[in-house]
């Protein structure tokens, strides 16, 4: 197996509250994997992601990242789209092209063709505000890819969208994450989300949060609609929730 | 749009009748509580002699508010960028807000020769201080996710303030200039008092003063209604400014339907 892009060395993140929210976690991330990390709410997951991306130190161990050098080698999504309020789609999909000072021409263009990707094409000088949260979160994700990183990182970017939604923009994203050979480690609480998207899922235990399970899925790509009916997914839903339940009683 | 501009026109002519009806009734005499006819004709017989004195009042209103917003702004800058400075600098801006204007007046007429000036300078000490502590207030509280993804892509101190904390400061801000223009006038007001008949140009206050000494109550009246006013206008003219800069997203400027 080739080097990986990301090596969670030995990591454990204590808050100055005194909380202990990781323990000695292990993890490497390869190139052009889909990993998730699964656990209840409150494991730490959200914190291992920021460790990851480098937005909050660890309090011991470390993380090794390779080639992400550059300033948009890494994306971040939130919970929340967090986009600006106070400016257009396309202002907010361009601010990654903008903070990194990309000629005008060139951010035209990519901004225009990530606002397509996400389908959202004629509502570039809406406001966030006119938008649904679908919208608004497909916002997110084209400001995420606009200047083509290498890792993607997601924490329960579809949390707060209803059902059908959510299974749209799934679809979506794994298209998108084809498409553009991107590594992504993607949070969620749920298994069936999990379940449909990974190549790879991390389970973790509750706080403190540590890796219990690391399953592989157990079926290729593409994924469409028609795997959420068939029996392979209903038995990897299955040792996932296994899996996550004996996490949370250990 | 009724409930804006006729109810409190209602109110407003209610109150002036019962006003009327009640000095008729009771027989007042003008020079203790002139009615609203009374006023009314006083500011129409001597018009020039009341709107001279406006513009004085107004100038020094918003060369002080223009000072403000633009030393006020900056100071707000200035204290979001570190603890330090803010703890450094803050306990002198309060100090200086707290010191009765009253008080400081006098000693800044005795300073500064330019009476226009000096009423100024003391407009501007009432002023300055919510456009301060408000900005500062914007420049922090921006969205810390957002902070966070500015972080990631590794922004440089200039791009964070301009692409960021500056536009979410921008509603705190002008809540602050609307603030400030309603106390721009008081200190106006208050420095020209002060003054007394201070230089050539006389604001409205020598006119309040000079009508209570010639005992001309319905005078005084009508200075005082004047600048009632031009406080109503100058809150208005600052709301409508501010809508229009916040128009597109901040819910203070929104429209009410959804």
């Amino acid at each position: 197996m080739p080097d990986p892009i990301v090596a969670v060395e030995a990591v454990e993140k204590r808050f100055a509250s005194g909380t202990r929210a990781l323990d000695r976690i292990d993890l490497n991330v390869h190139a052009g994997e889909f990993l998730t990390l699964l656990g209840p709410s409150g494991c730490g997951k959200s914190t291992l992601l920021r460790i990851i991306a480098g937005l909050t130190p660890p309090s011991q161990g470390q993380v090794r990242r390779s080639g992400l050098d550059g300033r948009t080698d890494t994306a971040f999504v939130f919970q929340d789209p967090t986009l600006m309020p106070w400016a257009t789609v396309a202002t907010n999909v361009a601010l990654p092209l903008a903070l990194t000072r990309v000629a005008a021409d060139e951010t035209e263009r990519r901004t225009r063709e990530a606002i397509m990707r996400v389908g959202l094409t004629g509502f570039e000088r809406a406001h966030p505000r006119e938008l649904s949260g679908g919208m608004r979160m497909r916002a997110s994700i084209a400001r995420a890819l606009v200047a083509r990183p290498k890792l993607l990182l997601m924490d329960e970017p579809f949390a707060a969208l209803d059902e059908i939604t959510r299974f749209r923009l799934n679809e979506e994203l794994l298209t998108l994450w084809q498409d553009q050979g991107l590594t992504i480690v993607f949070v969620t609480h749920s298994v069936f989300e999990a379940a449909f998207m990974s190549s790879r899922i991390a389970v973790m235990s509750a706080r403190p949060g540590r890796i219990v399970a690391d399953l592989k899925a157990p079926y290729g790509y593409p994924r469409g609609p028609a795997l959420r009916l068939s029996t392979e997914y209903a038995a990897f839903c299955r040792d996932l929730s296994e899996a996550l339940i004996g996490a949370v009683a250990a | 749009m009724i409930a804006r501009i006729v109810a409190p026109l209602i109110v407003g002519v209610a109150f002036l009748a019962l006003w009327e009806a009640a000095v008729r009734h009771f027989a007042v005499p003008a020079y203790v509580l002139p009615g609203p006819v009374a006023i009314a004709t006083a500011l129409w017989d001597d018009g020039l002699g009341f709107l001279l004195p406006l513009g004085v009042t107004l100038k020094i209103t918003f060369a002080a508010l223009a000072a403000a917003v633009v030393l006020g702004g900056a100071l707000g800058v200035l204290l979001a960028q570190s603890r330090w400075i803010e703890l450094s600098f803050l306990p002198y801006a309060v100090a200086l807000q707290v010191t009765p204007i009253v008080a400081i007046a006098p000693l800044i007429i005795i300073w500064i020769d330019d009476p226009f000036f000096a009423a100024t300078i003391c407009a501007w000490i009432v002023a300055f201080f919510p456009i301060v502590s408000n900005t500062t207030l914007g420049l922090r509280s921006a969205d810390r996710n957002l902070a966070d993804l500015f972080r990631l892509y590794r922004a440089s101190r200039w791009q964070t303030l301009r692409y960021l904390k500056l536009p979410t400061a921008l509603p705190y801000f002008f809540a602050g200039v609307r603030i400030s223009g309603g106390l721009a006038l008081i200190g106006a007001v208050v420095a020209e008092f002060v003054a007394g008949t201070g230089g050539t140009e006389t604001g409205l206050a020598f006119r309040i003063l000079e009508s209570g000494f010639r005992l001309q109550i319905p005078r005084m009246f009508a200075a005082l209604f004047l600048l009632a006013v031009a406080g109503v206008a100058i809150y208005l003219v600052l709301g409508w400014i501010a809508n229009l800069a916040l128009r597109h997203w901040h819910e203070s400027a929104l429209p009410e339907e959804r």
